[in-house]
């Protein structure tokens, strides 16, 4: 239960990637075309409907609706970018959005985090 | 105090009835009744 | 066992939706749970929702206790919170405490402040993972001993100086909210303020002994208004375990779940290894099984008859005509059940004033249900609240583990 503090290297060169969602002033935009992964200090424990993700560091508690999006945040670490990851889950494009919206809450309360492997 | 929050997301295609439900539903560890 | 509860349509798990709605047919664990260690505790409060104060000798062995924290890491129950009576009288708690963070299960525990000494505050403030709640139930001694005993503001003051001294992060003050210290608020939130603390308040349930402090304990129609208020304007830091969500029919709704969790999110594990619905229904017909039975807890959780009931949502029932309905769900099962209400009727408090009448117009002769699980003091205790007019007996020191420590009953 290691706790893994929140890169906040602020992205070079910052012409927004397709799907950028824009989220409060005092926060870096979500960015979908870098590396992401799960949280080391976050567990996620299926559930009938999907998975419950708890932080054991910010305690912070955040349901997942659908299984493929807990497919989804289970996979990030082994692709490049949140669009690959995306496809390589067979998720419709039509609802690539509605995902990497979802993923952006994930990522402001933590509970995904930018990976420094590529 | 943590809030529920839920995301928004944008509205699908124009032939869909129903607007997409959020998928990622954060909750308050202290916010649920029966724990002391 | 069963009976008491309404008739419940099929229960058919809804696709996406709310998140409460899929919380209503249960889940595959809770997500937290109470667990009470000892009935076993040095104080005699007068509305102690377990009827707290002599050790069962049934109670789990340290390593029966082990077996349940190995199955709350198994089922991924990430949290839990720990209570009693007092868990710190227990000579074990503090390795079962270790025992648990060191096994995936967070912990928070409620104490009355009586084991916090600075080296125990200081041993808190380097454990990750460890979360501390004092109870206090007056912001001034005066208020606060009248239901709690003699001495025991001085306790939980002194175990909070100390938790701040020691550098300890995010504890806890837990209020009852009573007609007594209802004014309080505010001194409240100063008085945590003041150590650094999280002030949460929580509500006050016909439940173990407060059922018999009830009728002259519980808030007013207007201190709950009044509190109703107070929370949407200071509401922000301040915790209520989202047991206020009866109020969400005023209005806005509170932050939190607003949803009676009991057997669907959450559930008690009592010192003799009982698995019931909610620390506030210690009763037998909520009583969904034991640990101690094959299959321990997660059996008991996913497959109890008690708790399928209860994940079956009821479909019928003078509530849900209400307009309110959606805001307070029908407000609380506990709180029902110990003052004689049905279970698919208003809430005894019920913001809208349907309690009261639902209160007036039972039977004059009923005999509300009364739990036989009772481990209060029998007889006169040192320090004992005197809020039911029984005389002071002042305690020996302030932090005698027992009541009974030096006192003479010749």
């Amino acid at each position: 239960m290691a706790d893994t503090a929140l890169v906040t290297d602020p992205a070079a060169g910052t012409s927004p990637a397709a799907g950028e969602v824009t989220i409060p002033a005092d926060e870096l935009p979500f960015d979908p075309s870098l590396p992401w992964q799960k949280s080391a200090s976050v567990a996620l424990r299926p559930e009938p409907f999907g998975a419950l993700v708890y932080h054991f560091g910010n305690r912070k508690l955040s349901f997942l609706k659908s299984k493929p999006l807990v497919a989804v945040v289970k996979a990030l670490a082994e692709h490049p970018d949140v669009p690959s990851t995306l496809r390589a889950c067979e998720v419709p494009e039509a609802q690539h959005p509605a995902y990497v919206t979802a993923l952006a809450t994930l990522s402001r309360s933590q509970m995904i985090e930018k990976r420094s492997t590529p | 105090m943590p809030e529920q929050t839920e995301t928004e997301t944008p509205a699908p295609a124009a032939e869909e009835v129903l607007v997409e439900d959020s998928l990622v539903e954060e909750v308050s560890i202290d916010g649920m009744c029966g724990v002391y | 066992m069963t009976a008491v509860l309404p008739p419940r349509a099929p229960a058919q798990r809804p696709t996406g939706g709310k998140l409460i709605d899929q919380f209503e047919y249960g889940l595959d664990a809770p997500i937290c749970l109470t667990w009470e260690l000892t009935y076993a505790c040095n104080l005699a409060c007068a509305h102690c929702l377990s009827s707290s104060g002599r050790r069962d000798p049934r109670e789990l062995s340290t390593a029966e206790a082990e077996g349940v924290i190995d199955e709350l890491q198994r089922m991924q129950v990430f949290y839990v919170n720990v209570g009693g009576g007092e868990p710190t009288v227990r000579p074990d708690f503090w390795h079962l405490l270790d025992y648990a963070i060191g096994h995936d299960v967070g912990v928070k525990f409620s104490t009355n402040g009586v084991k916090l000494n600075k080296a125990r505050a200081a041993q808190l403030a380097r454990t990750d993972y460890v979360d501390v709640q004092i109870s206090l139930d007056g912001a001034t001694a005066e208020v606060n001993d009248r239901v709690r005993g003699t001495g025991s503001y001085a306790t939980a003051i002194t175990a909070l100086e100390n938790l701040a001294e020691a550098g300890m992060k995010d504890f806890k003050v837990s209020v009852v909210v009573t007609r007594e210290n209802a004014g309080q608020l505010d001194a409240f939130k100063a008085l945590t303020d003041s150590f650094g603390a999280q002030l949460r308040i929580t509500r006050l349930r016909p439940s173990g002994r407060g059922a018999d402090v009830w009728d002259e304990l519980h808030p007013t129609m207007a201190q709950q208004k009044d509190l109703y208020q107070w929370l949407l304007a200071n509401g922000d830091g301040v915790l209520t375990g989202d047991s206020f969500f009866h109020l969400s029919a005023f209005g806005e709704a509170l932050p939190g779940l607003n949803l009676c969790g009991a057997g669907r999110v959450v559930c008690l594990i009592d010192p003799v290894g009982d698995v019931y619905a909610c620390p506030f229904a210690i009763h037998e017909n909520f009583l969904a099984g034991n640990v101690r039975s094959p299959g321990g807890f997660q059996t008991v959780w996913q497959q109890s008859e008690l708790f399928a009931d209860l994940r079956n949502p009821q479909t019928g029932g003078a509530c849900t005509k209400c307009q309110h309905f959606d805001s307070c769900r029908g407000g609380c099962m506990a709180a029902k059940f110990f003052t004689g209400l049905p279970l698919d009727g208003p809430d005894p408090e019920c913001v809208q004033g349907y309690g009261e009448s639902a209160l007036a117009a039972r039977d004059l002769e009923l005999v509300t249900p009364k739990s036989h699980i009772d481990h209060s003091h029998k007889g006169p205790v040192r320090g004992q609240p005197t809020l039911l007019g029984m005389p002071s007996i002042p305690p020996a020191k302030i932090c005698d583990e027992s009541p009974l420590a030096g006192l003479d009953l010749r």
